[in-house]
């Protein structure tokens, strides 16, 4: 039996049944998998974290190797020896406070708001890490990551991520040669808390210079490596009041 | 190719060479700018666009006869966006670090022109498998534009594949770089794809005249 598929009728019809029907499909599918995907995204943050302090399993050739999933949470308890969250002057243990979202505190503090800032005390062969969550904007979408300072408010490690940038351009701050070159720098330039910037052209690409608060940039990836910079100026200043209660130096 | 007619076999054949998604029908260009600069983002497009296509094709061709006309442009779009999101969630839960990788294709796959040009001219006219073959064809007439677009960038480019190092290392000036070679910054970013791209039709007009356009 031949339709005529050109009646308006037909039409509205065919358009409510597919959109009811393709509806269907994703909803099931998202309350379906939802536990799977969240418990992955809680394993990815401790990982980072873990990274960050230098808990990984990097080996020379290069590539970014994390603690294997079925491990990571035995390990987060291990090398994690204290969760707090800032608020104010108030400062509270909480086992979950890795799971706050940084992007929703980060929009409270714009608007003039208290943040509750979480911050991750890390112990790894008797040496004290601060690690600390990042949130900012690349070029195309969001960038986020984890630095782990030591009491002096050098850089031990740095993990970045992106959702969008550009495949083999902003893509690559996620790769071992552009966040390694963090590990030394200060973010200190004096007695002021200064981040750490993404320069191109400092004449210094093996990064040699720890003292400069300067890493390589990306080439052509400009306004990503911007947006790292951009990002560890912002955490930092929003969490330097309490950087200056366990700084040593 | 004994297992399908001659005519099925130039489904695939086609998009390869003379009827070639990118070079001929300049479909799928901006995504062959955009992920080109590494071999191996190449190779996950290729792929990932593969899937969609030839499933996609699969289901506009089992719709065919029932799709108003009005809203067909509509109905092939929720198609394309529907597998796309149903592949990323389904990764997600089951290989969460292939997701990663994949998921800024996401956005470019239901973009990409070709997946809905080939909705349009061919899933809708066409059987399940003709049109199975079809997505199949096309999307490897994309992926082997995109995979030497790639090759050249990254070789070029970062003088490396698939993230080797094979020119040598150059900060530490071993290999082609302690001769004076110098990597060329130019070939990873988009304009230099436009570049590769127009000479790889060159190479293929020159190579087969009857491809050159009357004016």
């Amino acid at each position: 039996m031949a339709i005529n598929t050109d009646k308006n009728v037909y039409t509205v019809v065919f358009a409510s049944v597919m959109v009811v029907v393709v509806g269907s499909i994703l909803a099931f599918l998202a309350t379906g998998l939802s536990g799977r995907i969240n418990e992955n995204m809680r394993f990815e943050k401790q990982q980072n974290i873990l990274y960050a302090m230098g808990v990984n399993e990097n080996a020379d050739e290069g590539s970014v190797n994390f603690v294997p999933t079925d491990e990571v949470e035995s390990e987060f308890s291990q090398y994690i020896t204290e969760q707090i969250v800032i608020k104010g002057d108030e400062v509270v243990e909480n086992k979950e406070a890795y799971l706050i979202d940084m992007k929703k505190q980060l929009a409270l503090a714009k608007k003039g708001q208290t943040p509750e800032l979480p911050l991750f005390i890390g112990e790894k062969e008797g040496k004290k890490f601060y690690v600390i969550p990042m949130y900012g904007k690349g070029l195309w979408d969001d960038i986020w990551g984890y630095i782990a300072l030591d009491s002096e408010m050098v850089v031990q490690g740095v993990f970045f991520d992106h959702k969008g940038e550009t495949p083999g351009l902003g893509a690559n701050i996620n790769q071992r040669y552009f966040m390694d070159d963090f590990s030394g720098e200060s973010i200190m330039d004096g007695t002021k808390y200064a981040g750490i910037n993404v320069a191109k052209g400092n004449n210094d690409p093996l990064n040699n210079d720890k003292d400069d608060n300067e890493v390589d940039a990306l080439a052509g990836a400009t306004i990503t490596g911007n947006g790292v910079a951009a990002m560890i100026k912002e955490t930092v200043n929003l969490y330097k009041d309490y950087l200056q209660t366990i700084r040593t130096n | 190719m004994a297992l399908l007619s001659k005519k099925d076999a130039n489904l695939i054949k086609d998009p390869l060479a003379d009827n070639n998604p990118i070079t001929i029908q300049v479909l799928g260009i901006c995504s062959a700018l955009a992920i080109t600069a590494e071999l191996k983002a190449s190779v996950v497009m290729a792929i990932a666009v593969m899937f969609v296509l030839g499933v996609g094709n699969v289901v506009i061709s089992a719709m065919r006869n029932i799709i108003p006309s009005k809203i067909r442009i509509i109905v092939q779009l929720i198609v394309v966006a529907t597998l796309v999101i149903v592949v990323d969630q389904v990764l997600k839960a089951f290989a969460y670090p292939l997701s990663k990788t994949l998921s800024v294709f996401v956005g470019l796959i239901i973009t990409n022109c070709i997946i809905m040009g080939r909705f349009e001219a061919f899933a809708l006219g066409n059987g399940l498998w003709r049109s199975f073959l079809d997505g199949i064809g096309n999307s490897l007439g994309y992926g082997i534009i995109l995979v030497i677009v790639g090759f050249f960038r990254e070789l070029l480019g970062s003088g490396t594949l698939f993230g080797f190092p094979v020119l040598g290392d150059p900060i530490e000036k071993t290999g082609l770089y302690s001769i004076g070679y110098e990597n060329n910054g130019f070939m990873i970013i988009p304009p230099a794809a436009l570049i590769v791209v127009g000479i790889i039709i060159w190479v293929q007009r020159s190579r087969n005249p009857a491809l050159v356009e009357e004016n």
